[in-house]
């Protein structure tokens, strides 16, 4: 997994509540057998009209937040199916960090298991970087997951928390299934007790 | 020393290795698959050189992509080139793995979490994964059942386990009488109604109270199926004596003394009168009218009987735009009276509300009635085992003397994989879990009802209140 250190990068606000994964990527394009592929689909309706042709008033589209590498957005981000394409659109897009108020559990994981980062603060934090991210042109943002901080340019620190394990695993790059292959004893010690009905 | 809750049990009982400072690594009982959320993760265990650890763990079905018009051996998958491709890989992963596959032609096939339960799978005080959000379904047996994504579905490919932190535990206790025509799925969208669509975000719910004891297993597993509506990561309710003889004899439940020996470990299982949860919520539904979803989340809903609401009636400004924006893609006026919303389809399915017992509902409202003039409507069962047991009870008869299209099992129209998509613009009373934008086809509009609200819209071409008909019983 690539690792996650510390971003700095444009910030795009997307200020919605309850944003569902069938919005980060509609189920038409959830039928690739691979990894891959899905950026372009990313917000897909939301980006584009019926004919394809992109719709010049949602965030995403304006040029001043092109090239943007971490979405601000509202609480409950990413709730609905345990599509793991959603986190992979985002990637792909070329989001590193989501900071909102809170995020559905599943992709909250899924996030972690792809070295996205999702960053939990609180309502009023986000609030005002979606402010900040709305009226300043190029509105940059660092997330530093060493020293667990969310910065701007203007001064502005918050501390963000992550356990230590996951944080861990998202510095490192670590690969959680060899990390669990290291318990394999354990495992079939527990096998070995549990050999069902 | 205080006494565990049910969810406490099942997890304790799974935890392989617990460290400090780490999430413990809990054991899976049971991995399911479908043809959309495992291809990546196939993929991933042969990149790694890994084998799947337990194939005999492990089943598989699809049910997300697959048409529901007549099978026919011999020809394509899917009339989508890149769906049966899909299907075509989780039918390679299948053989060269060695996991069992209830594929297309199979008289077993379903919706995952529908099978789960037909086949006896799904069995209390078992922890069961797939990389879908409704797993929760299974929880309705007492198993600690969760969806997970891709990545998660590999590690458990590989390891058989999952690191996990435990959730918080909430409780829902439901009191009340229900009244004659409100179901389990009017419950669960009333209690999403009140406590929000992350109202149990970070728990684990167990389901207790009259309600729930009285409440049979197909309508524990729709209350279950929709924890994740409120954004719990499992829903559960105590395994009792109606689990026990909703699996005894079936498949793969332990059978004769085995059967014997699980129930005894069962009966362990349900929360300790003196354990305590990290949260209480109550819920009466003495009050509770039929359910209908005005806006593009579950927890927008309000009774048959009410209105649709003013967004400016919402104080908190986030939710006001929301609500705002939910009207204009619904193409709702606000005061408009629920039972003045005409709708175009009407679909009857889904891992929420496909069960045989749905079916029956729904056929006492439709027989011998029409379906109104310009509503298309179509039931397809949740699996082709239900379908069957349908047919040998004549319920396709009724549904197809009324104008409804009686299909084979899958997904279909709850998330328009298939063929089976809304029109823009076009309105549909639904049975299935999701009313998101686009969900059932972009531009669609989606109100989730329950089987029998979903059968009374087909014949009157609006929502109507199914209690005022005087067509079910008891």
């Amino acid at each position: 997994m690539e690792p996650f250190r510390v971003h700095r990068g444009l910030a795009v606000p997307l200020d919605r509540i309850n944003v569902d994964t069938d919005q980060i990527v509609p189920k038409q394009f959830l039928k690739r057998v691979e990894r891959t592929g899905f950026g372009q689909f990313l917000f897909y309706d939301w980006r584009y009209d019926e004919q394809g042709q992109p719709r010049p008033d949602f965030v995403l589209n304006l040029p001043r937040y092109q090239g943007a590498t971490i979405l601000i957005t509202g609480a409950n981000f990413g709730c609905g199916s345990s599509r793991e394409h959603a986190p992979w659109a985002l990637k792909e897009y070329g989001f590193r960090a989501i900071l909102a108020p809170s995020f559905a559990d599943i992709f909250y994981n899924n996030c972690l298991n792809n070295g996205l980062l999702p960053v939990r603060l609180e309502a009023e934090v986000v609030g005002e970087l979606m402010r900040r991210a709305t009226e300043e042109e190029g509105y940059y943002v660092t997330v530093d997951l060493e020293a667990c901080q969310v910065r701007d340019d203007h001064g502005l620190v918050q501390p963000f928390e992550l356990d230590a394990f996951r944080r861990r695993m998202l510095l490192e790059g670590l690969d959680p299934i060899d990390i669990t292959l290291e318990h394999e004893a354990a495992i079939r010690a527990y096998e070995a007790a549990h050999p069902g009905w | 020393m205080a006494g565990k809750t049910l969810f406490d049990k099942v997890w304790e009982a799974h935890v392989v290795v617990e460290e400090p400072g780490k999430p413990p690594l809990l054991y899976i009982d049971l991995h399911l698959l479908h043809e959309v959320t495992s291809p990546q993760a196939f993929e991933g265990l042969r990149l790694a050189g890994r084998r799947v650890r337990r194939p005999d763990l492990t089943f598989a079905t699809m049910d997300h992509n697959v048409p529901t018009t007549p099978r026919i051996p011999g020809q394509p998958l899917s009339p989508d080139p890149i769906a049966a491709q899909q299907m075509e890989t989780l039918i390679r992963n299948c053989r060269e793995f060695g996991i069992t596959l209830f594929d297309l032609y199979s008289p077993d096939q379903g919706i995952v979490h529908i099978i789960g339960p037909q086949l006896g799978l799904t069995q209390p005080g078992k922890t069961i994964v797939c990389g879908d959000s409704h797993t929760s379904t299974h929880g309705a047996f007492g198993a600690l059942a969760f969806g997970i994504g891709t990545s998660e579905v590999e590690h458990v490919l590989a390891t058989q386990t999952l690191p996990q932190w435990k959730p918080k535990s909430m409780e829902i206790w439901i009191e009340g009488e229900l009244g004659l025509g409100v179901t389990a799925k009017d419950v669960i969208l009333g209690l999403i109604g009140q406590i929000g669509t992350d109202g149990a975000t970070g728990y684990v719910v167990e389901y207790r109270g009259p309600v729930v004891e009285r409440m049979t297993m197909e309508e524990r597993m729709t209350i279950c199926n929709m924890a994740i509506e409120a954004g719990a990561r499992a829903g559960m309710v105590a395994p009792d004596a109606t689990t026990f003889a909703y699996l005894e004899g079936r498949r793969y439940a332990p059978k004769g003394a085995a059967f014997e020996r699980a129930v005894a470990y069962w009966e362990t299982l349900p929360t300790d009168p003196d354990a305590t949860f990290d949260h209480r919520v109550v819920f009466d539904v003495s009050r509770l009218a039929p359910q209908v979803t005005w806006g593009t989340s579950p927890g927008m809903v309000t009774d048959v009987t009410g209105r649709v609401p003013d967004p400016s009636e919402f104080a908190d400004p986030e939710t006001r735009r929301a609500a705002e924006r939910a009207l204009e893609y619904m193409g709702l006026e606000p005061g408009t009276p629920i039972q003045e919303i005409k709708i175009d389809r009407v679909f009857i399915g889904s891992c929420t509300n496909a069960r045989l017992e749905d079916l029956r509902a729904a056929a006492q409202v439709v027989r011998g009635k029409k379906v109104a003039p310009g509503v298309r409507a179509m039931v397809v069962p949740g699996s082709q085992w239900i379908k069957y047991q349908a047919e040998q009870e004549g319920l396709d008869q009724i549904f197809k003397e009324a104008g409804f299209e009686w299909r084979e099992a899958g997904c279909s129209m709850c998330l328009g994989m298939n063929q089976d998509i809304l029109q823009p613009g076009e309105r549909c009373a639904s049975t299935s879990n999701r009313n998101f934008e686009g969900r059932q086809g972009r531009g669609g509009r989606t109100h989730l009802v329950s089987p029998v609200m979903a059968a009374a819209a087909a014949i009157y071409g609006h929502f109507v209140d199914v209690r005022e008909l005087g067509v079910l019983t008891a």
